[in-house]
């Protein structure tokens, strides 16, 4: 008796947690979708599909979620090509000092975000850190202007925020390789080369699944970088429905964008986890 | 087989003319530790050689310098003439068996096998002839297009083997590769792998800490004790001459036996036998199935020293185990000198005459050994 009274004393309070924040909230998202605004501003509460009508016809919408989804697929990019180097590198050669790196890659999480991107609004700015530079040594004559308040600038900012993330799971994941199999292939005539890509590479593909859902869902959703950074070339899909629900004052449109937003990440989540375990052994 | 368990005694001379390998003033250290020692050891193509000691006595350091995933602190490594320790693993003609098998999971059986071969860029259609020919040699057909992750340990281990077999490597290195396996599993490895390395003709170095499972494989035994070389012999020679009281107590069971020669008669307790060393302190080793009962009937006379080359004395059996065919006693002489005999089941006297029984043994079964000094 006693244990069933101890068990609903640990799991009633996340899960009253989680139905209170979580489950609600998207349920009153989910009906805010089907209703509108009337003139005055007020929220009328009959069933509709004319957010989602409206998504589909005025390309304003789609145009910038497929900008936002080319964004996501660029920060994913970049941080993979960052994010498994150093990996491999910490996994394969550091040696004594793997714990040392390994913390040097973790530490800028514990940076706030707004602290990191707003460093990028100093680097990149007309007369930034790095447009000064430039001038210094005469490589350009004026301040470059696409580098900040583009899309340029965003991608960079969030690749930079994002890498770590990517970083974490291809980590584990060649952690978990068993390091005779790496002897084996050398034993069996494979160079270093040749290893890398016929055994280390496809056993790490769980990781590179992961890190590579992790960076595009987040960057995705993300509205501060774009805000911050982006200029009017650079608004994201986020920054559409944050003034929705703001500005705007369209709750029921803003629910429908978050919605689709929603039902795109939980089927990219629900692919890539089909995908890792397929490529998954134990 | 037989020249070759002879060249075996003579590990510390010149290389033999037929050797494949040769394995000279080897030594290892991890930093301060001290793994192996001055290793000078000479395998002679198509032997089977096993590489045998305890936990930590650096015998899979050893294999591993051979197989390349260790480099030498001191000392080279010769295969046919060429030096084999400056190449890396892959440029070698040797294949290894991995203790945990290390087959690659996110390939099937066949692809595994295959795996050299493809790296080695054959022909598709050779690479699959041998890899079929390989998996019917370790009679893994059935499983070719499984998973490692769907077969139990014993079919793991075949298709580590016939992964490394496949590529007709000069040397193949095992590593502990029977180890994960239940005992009635093991016994039937250790027979078939005998077999296959008779039908294969490559030269198969094994590393086991098993001294039974060495005894039973192989051509010749290294000893290896705390990264030394202990003694170089065949399963024979080393279980009935063992040079060291280090090699007599590994390899199977025996009393260890302290003396004093003097003019060319060894003391020790009540037990006396004639012998040809220099006086002084001396140890003997005698084997527990050296050691005869002496049917009651036959007693005439009292122990007496040395008449017909055996050494007679009085016992009373203190322990006694029942192993089956034979038993194993433990007797105390009248001196106190407390020894171990195995004696077959039947030839036990009845329980009620415990004490006071007969014993003899030949004196050529006492075996002077090295005392081995403790090295750590």
């Amino acid at each position: 008796m006693f244990s069933r009274v101890y068990r609903a004393a640990i799991t009633l309070p996340p899960l009253v947690w989680v139905a209170l924040f979580l489950l609600v909230p998207y349920l009153l998202m989910f009906c805010y979708s089907f209703w509108s605004v009337s003139e005055s501003g007020a929220i009328v509460h009959s069933w509709n599909l004319d957010n989602y009508r409206e998504l589909l016809t005025k390309p304003v919408y789609w145009q910038t979620l497929l900008r936002s989804m080319w964004i996501a697929a660029r920060v994913t990019f970049f941080s993979m090509l960052l994010g498994y180097p150093l990996a491999y590198f910490l996994s394969f050669y550091a040696g004594g000092r793997k714990d040392l790196y390994y913390q040097l890659v973790i530490i800028p999480l514990w940076v706030s975000y707004l602290v990191r991107a707003y460093a990028w609004k100093t680097i990149l700015g007309t007369d930034g850190v790095l447009n000064t530079l430039l001038q210094y040594v005469h490589l350009t004559s004026h301040p470059l202007d696409f580098l900040l308040y583009s899309p340029f600038a965003v991608v960079l900012t969030l690749t930079h925020i994002y890498t770590p993330f990517t970083f974490l799971p291809i980590y584990a994941s060649l952690e978990h390789i068993p390091r005779n199999l790496v002897e084996a292939s050398h034993d069996l005539g494979a160079t270093p080369a040749q290893t890398f890509w016929r055994v280390i590479f496809p056993l790490s593909i769980p990781g590179v699944l992961a890190g590579a859902t992790f960076a595009f869902v987040l960057s995705l959703g993300d509205f501060l970088a774009p805000l911050l950074l982006g200029g009017p070339s650079g608004i994201m899909i986020s920054n559409i429905v944050v003034s929705l629900f703001g500005a705007a004052y369209n709750w029921p449109l803003g629910a429908a964008i978050s919605l689709c937003m929603l039902a795109l990440v939980l089927a990219l989540i629900f692919l890539s986890e089909r995908l890792e375990k397929k490529w998954s052994f134990s | 087989m037989a020249t070759m368990m002879e060249q075996g005694v003579s590990n510390k001379t010149e290389p033999a003319a037929t050797s494949l390998l040769s394995i000279r003033n080897v030594a290892k250290h991890f930093g301060k530790n001290i793994v192996l020692r001055d290793i000078s050891l000479e395998i002679a193509e198509g032997e089977f050689l096993t590489i045998l000691g305890e936990s930590g006595s650096g015998k899979t350091t050893l294999l591993r310098i051979l197989a390349g995933f260790e480099q030498p602190t001191a000392g080279e490594v010769w295969m046919t003439g060429e030096r084999l320790d400056t190449q890396p693993p892959y440029r070698r003609r040797v294949n290894t068996v991995f203790q945990h098998y290390a087959l690659f999971p996110h390939m099937t059986v066949e692809q595994n096998v295959g795996y050299g071969l493809a790296i080695a860029k054959r022909p598709t259609a050779e690479i699959e002839s041998r890899v079929a020919e390989a998996l019917a040699k370790v009679k893994m057909s059935a499983y070719a297009k499984s998973k490692p992750s769907k077969i139990s340990g014993g079919q793991q281990q075949r298709i580590a083997l016939a992964r490394a077999l496949v590529n007709r490597p000069r040397l193949l290195l095992l590593d502990e590769p029977l180890s994960a396996l239940d005992a009635n599993l093991r016994r039937q490895m250790q027979v078939e792998l005998k077999a296959l390395q008779r039908e294969v003709g490559i030269t198969f170095i094994f590393v086991t800490h098993d001294q039974e499972e060495a005894m039973v494989m192989s051509d010749r035994i290294a000893l290896l004790r705390s990264g030394e070389l202990e003694q170089v012999a065949s399963p024979r020679e080393i279980y009935n001459r063992p040079a060291t009281s280090y090699t007599a107590q590994f390899i199977g069971h025996t009393n260890l036996l302290h003396a004093e020669v003097r003019q060319g008669i060894a003391t020790s307790g009540a037990l006396q036998w004639p012998i040809s060393l220099t006086d002084g302190p001396a140890l003997f080793s005698l084997r527990p199935e050296c050691i005869r009962l002496i049917p009651s009937s036959s007693v005439v006379s009292n122990s007496s020293p040395a008449s017909n080359n055996a050494v007679r004395f009085r016992a009373t059996i203190r322990d006694q185990a029942f192993h089956g065919a034979t038993d194993l006693l433990r007797v105390e002489t009248d001196a106190g000198l407390m020894l171990t005999i195995r004696t077959a089941s039947h030839n036990l006297p009845n329980s009620s005459s415990n004490s006071d029984i007969e014993f003899e043994f030949s004196t050529g079964d006492a075996v002077a050994v090295r005392r081995s000094e403790d090295r750590r």
